[in-house]
């Protein structure tokens, strides 16, 4: 019993970690037809804006609020170069979809390398508060408190952007746009700012990802981002793209499949699973849990 | 003779290879409907959505078009839809996934008011299905959310295509009569298959023919002559008298 | 009341192809330039040629066959995934699977099953096209976008049993090299370099010819007509399924035969061949070059490879050293630069350096005949 409340925690918490990374590029993709290679790159921008400035902001520190401002300092530099990215990069290319997934192609493998080259290539320890080192006993479960700040952490987040979705004007034209976004247009809205926000937000959520995911594992690199960038693809194609709700479902699905059949099986099954699980949605449902409405 | 509210001349449109326009010229009067007819395929739709910049990417546009002095040409959509040309695309485009009331609350823009009084005037039903999701309506109903949405605003002209498509008779009669009365404040460019329609609503006619203009002039003559509507558009006007 | 048509050409389309490039003193002799590159790539083993900054030591020493050689084996996998990207306009993000299935296939049968080399280079070939066959059988029931995630994701299926090493054979993130003992020993040891490098560039040839012969051929019609419009291909009767798997399978093949050489040429394998980072190297290759082009990919192929190599030395040498930290640092990172080349190229050049030739031909077109109108 306790193993299975442990797995399934620990499970939410990777599924915390998919959906932060999940839930922006679904928006981006559904809104704006971009498939962001570069998201990875936000993720390690958050995770390493955190990691200095811990210990180079005055105010921030690795403990205690200065934790806390470490890491809102993180999720800005995240959505500053996501908002940079889009205006500088992926505007110039509107609606040319190959292209876009061409720059952030490159942008991906650019932006990794320079992580790189300014923090060099090994792990890094992170700095982290005291208490997230420490286990919380959950109905006899000894569970890390890094997973359960992740979870904390995804369950405010799609709160906030189901609500910003459901009761403001730009929620308002980003659910349209998803559905048709040339019909917007057509009703007068410049869709591109929306494109702006989807990206802001989404960068946002990826680099508070990259902090909290660093903060749970303990170490940065530069690499972090990619190898979470592909289960977050797999999430957000099961979710269905567009879909933030979609990609909350299929993130705890995922996180906890991968979970239990790691444990229960061997090493690196759950990860077969997850794709298996992707083939089987693909073939079944070929627009995701809950994919685009189709425009009647 | 008054000035066209909007002039179209030698509009070429190459989409992917395919000249689907080859040298378009027509005007449409400041009041009243002007009607766009022709066969399948001809170009109607190509034309209304080179009018308000939504040719694909992959296509070319060449030509003039001009509402009043302003050129409309590599303008962004969103701004002529601002200057005041009002779309309603082919099969109604009402966001499914959004409520009658989200549906009329995107047209909404900063600095004007909208109209809703006049909207709800012309269709009180979307008054009370304002919670409604709109992929839940029927296709009559979709086309009334579909116009009432772009009578939020004023427009200076109304592009509208095939308003009737796929709907029983007897709402067709319905949106008739809408389109009919919306006509007597702006002036509408209309798609239309339905000659009946177009018999009741028509002032002026442009027909297009493998894209080109075959012929415009009075609508109501062009449904006169029989061999000219046989020709032009393949069904005699004998079907039009009920 | 009509436009004068100005003599030049809009930008030219990703595909340009080179028969229609304009003539001059430079078409004729083009047609020959693949026969002399192919001349020279003959006589380069027999050069003591040093080349300072281009390479380290003389031409025929092994370090510079060897790296010609790797070079070479990436422009045939370029030009064999050109043929689902440029040529059937298939955006597939998986196709380091293939090759990896090549070099582990080759490696664990020689290595751990001690079958002598040309019949695990036949098995591995095999398998790789079947596994191609099945996967793609199962991925192109998807189109567009939901296609290259789909295929993704299989080729992350290949890097995690790669790396969890499953039944001891991979060797896990230590990869494993290949024992010689099975392979015949001219293609062995240091002194043997050259015979790799034949054996590369016999198969980038190979690669060059069918890829070429399958785009001239009907079925190479069909899979342009794919790209440009699948559902004119559908109205014809023929169905794109067949032809798009056609495709998958024999590019799969081709990049699991390009895994056997490569696996020869390093004399084993290592996990990041799986990385779907290889997978991203071949697209940016191919867009570098042209997509859809006869020599375009082959050319980024190399020429990406080339750079990846060199740029590490680049990085290293004085004059990178020289420059301020915030630059030098950045410019040390091969893929810092290509990817940021790869961008540049993305907005600058959309047709790749094969569509470098006809614009300059157009320059000089320009030049000649003053333009009329505008």
């Amino acid at each position: 019993m306790d193993t299975i409340i442990l797995l399934t925690l620990t499970g939410l918490g990777l599924a915390a970690l998919y959906f932060l990374v999940a839930s922006g590029l679904s928006l981006v993709f559904g809104l704006a037809d971009v498939l962001n290679f570069a998201h990875g790159l936000f993720l390690g921008v958050g995770a390493y804006a955190t990691w200095w400035a811990a210990g180079n902001l005055p105010g921030a520190g690795g403990d205690g609020f200065g934790f806390v401002v470490a890491v809102a300092f993180g999720v800005l530099a995240g959505t500053l170069v996501a908002v940079l990215v889009e205006l500088v990069l992926i505007r110039p290319l509107y609606s040319r979809t190959i292209e876009q997934v061409l720059v952030t192609v490159g942008l991906s493998l650019a932006g990794v390398a320079l992580l790189q080259a300014t923090w060099g290539a090994d792990a890094r320890t992170f700095p982290r508060p005291e208490w997230t080192r420490q286990v919380t006993n959950v109905l006899g479960a000894n569970v890390p408190n890094g997973g359960l700040l992740l979870i904390v952490a995804a369950v405010l987040v799609l709160g906030a952007i189901l609500t910003f979705l459901r009761w403001t004007r730009y929620g308002l034209v980003i659910r349209a746009g998803v559905e048709n976004r040339e019909m917007v247009t057509a009703l007068g809205i410049d869709v591109r700012k929306a494109f702006t926000l989807v990206f802001a937000i989404g960068g946002a959520a990826a680099a508070l990802a990259g902090a909290l995911g660093s903060v749970y594992f303990g170490t940065v690199s530069p690499g972090q981002g990619g190898s979470l960038l592909i289960f977050a693809f797999i999430v957000v194609v099961i979710g269905g793209m567009g879909s933030v709700v979609g990609s909350a479902y299929a993130a705890v699905a995922v996180g906890l499949l991968q979970q239990f059949v790691n444990y229960y099986g061997t090493s690196g099954l759950g990860d077969i699973c997850v794709v298996g699980l992707l083939a089987v949605v693909l073939l079944l449902r070929p627009q995701g849990i809950a994919g685009k409405v189709a425009t009647a | 003779m008054t000035e066209p509210v909007l002039s179209v001349a030698d509009l070429s449109v190459r989409i992917s290879g395919l000249h689907i326009l080859q040298g378009v010229s027509f005007t449409v009067a400041p009041t009243g409907v002007t009607v766009l007819l022709g066969r399948n395929g001809v170009g109607k739709t190509t034309t209304l959505r080179a009018i308000v910049g939504l040719t694909p990417r992959a296509g070319e546009v060449h030509g003039t078009i001009r509402m009043g002095a302003q050129s409309l040409l590599a303008r962004p959509t969103h701004r002529l839809v601002r200057g005041g040309l009002g779309y309603v695309p082919e099969d109604r485009c009402v966001f499914a996934g959004l409520t009658v009331a989200e549906n009329l609350r995107l047209a909404e823009r900063r600095g004007t008011t909208p109209a809703y009084d006049r909207v709800y005037a012309l269709f009180p039903e979307l008054d009370r299905r304002g919670r409604q999701r709109a992929g839940s309506l029927s296709g009559g109903q979709q086309q009334m959310l579909a116009i009432g949405r772009v009578l939020l605003n004023d427009n200076r002209l109304l592009l509208i295509d095939e308003p009737t498509k796929g709907l029983a008779p007897k709402v067709v009669t319905e949106v008739a009569e809408v389109l009919e009365r919306v006509a007597e404040s702006v002036p509408v460019l209309l798609v239309e298959q339905n000659l009946a329609v177009v018999r009741r609503l028509a002032r002026d006619a442009v027909v297009l023919a493998a894209g080109k203009v075959a012929w415009t002039g009075d609508a109501q003559e062009l449904l006169l002559e029989t061999g000219l509507t046989k020709s032009l558009l393949g069904v005699g006007s004998a079907e039009v008298h009920h | 009341m009509t436009e004068v048509k100005s003599p030049e050409v809009p930008a030219p389309p990703a595909a340009v192809p080179s028969e229609l490039t304009p003539g001059g003193r430079w078409g004729r002799v083009r047609p020959f330039l693949p026969l002399v590159a192919l001349a020279v790539a003959l006589t380069l083993p027999y050069s003591t040629l040093h080349l300072p900054g281009i390479f380290e030591g003389a031409l025929n020493e092994p370090g510079t066959l060897q790296l010609l050689a790797v070079c070479m084996v990436f422009g045939g996998l370029a030009a064999g995934y050109d043929l689902l990207f440029g040529r059937t306009g298939m955006l597939s993000f998986g196709h380091a699977l293939y090759f990896a299935a090549g070099v582990y296939g080759t490696d664990i049968l020689v290595t751990k099953a001690g079958l002598p080399l040309w019949q695990a280079a036949l098995f591995t070939i095999t398998g790789g096209t079947i596994l191609a066959a099945l996967i793609g059988a199962v991925a192109l029931r998807t189109v567009g976008i939901a296609f290259a995630m789909v295929t993704l994701a299989f080729a992350q299926v290949g890097a995690i049993l790669v790396a969890r090493d499953f039944g001891g054979l991979t060797g896990g993130e230590e990869g494993l090299p290949l024992d010689v003992s099975g392979v015949p020993e001219a293609l062995v040891g240091v002194t043997n370099t050259v015979n790799l490098y034949w054996l590369a560039l016999a198969y980038l040839v190979v690669v060059v010819f069918v890829v070429h012969r399958v785009s001239g051929s009907p079925t190479g019609r069909v899979l342009a007509g794919l790209r440009d419009d699948e559902r004119r291909v559908g109205v014809l009767g023929l169905d794109p399924y067949r032809f798009k798997l056609v495709a998958f399978t024999l590019a799969g093949g081709l990049a699991a035969a390009g895994g056997v050489v490569y696996c020869l040429i390093v004399g084993g394998a290592s996990p990041h061949i799986t990385s779907s980072e290889l997978t991203l190297s071949l697209l940016v290759m191919v867009v570098l070059g042209g997509p859809g082009t006869r020599w375009g990919p082959v050319l980024g192929g190399i020429l990406y490879m080339y750079l990846d190599h060199r740029l590490v030395a680049f990085g290293a040498s004085e004059a990178v050293d020289a420059l301020p930290a915030f630059l030098s640092r950045p410019l040390s990172q091969p893929l810092f630069v290509l990817g940021a080349v790869f961008i540049l190229a993305v907005y600058f050049f959309p047709g790749g350096l094969a569509s470098l030739a006809p614009r300059l031909a157009l320059l000089r077109g320009s030049l000649r005949i003053p333009s009329r109108g505008r």
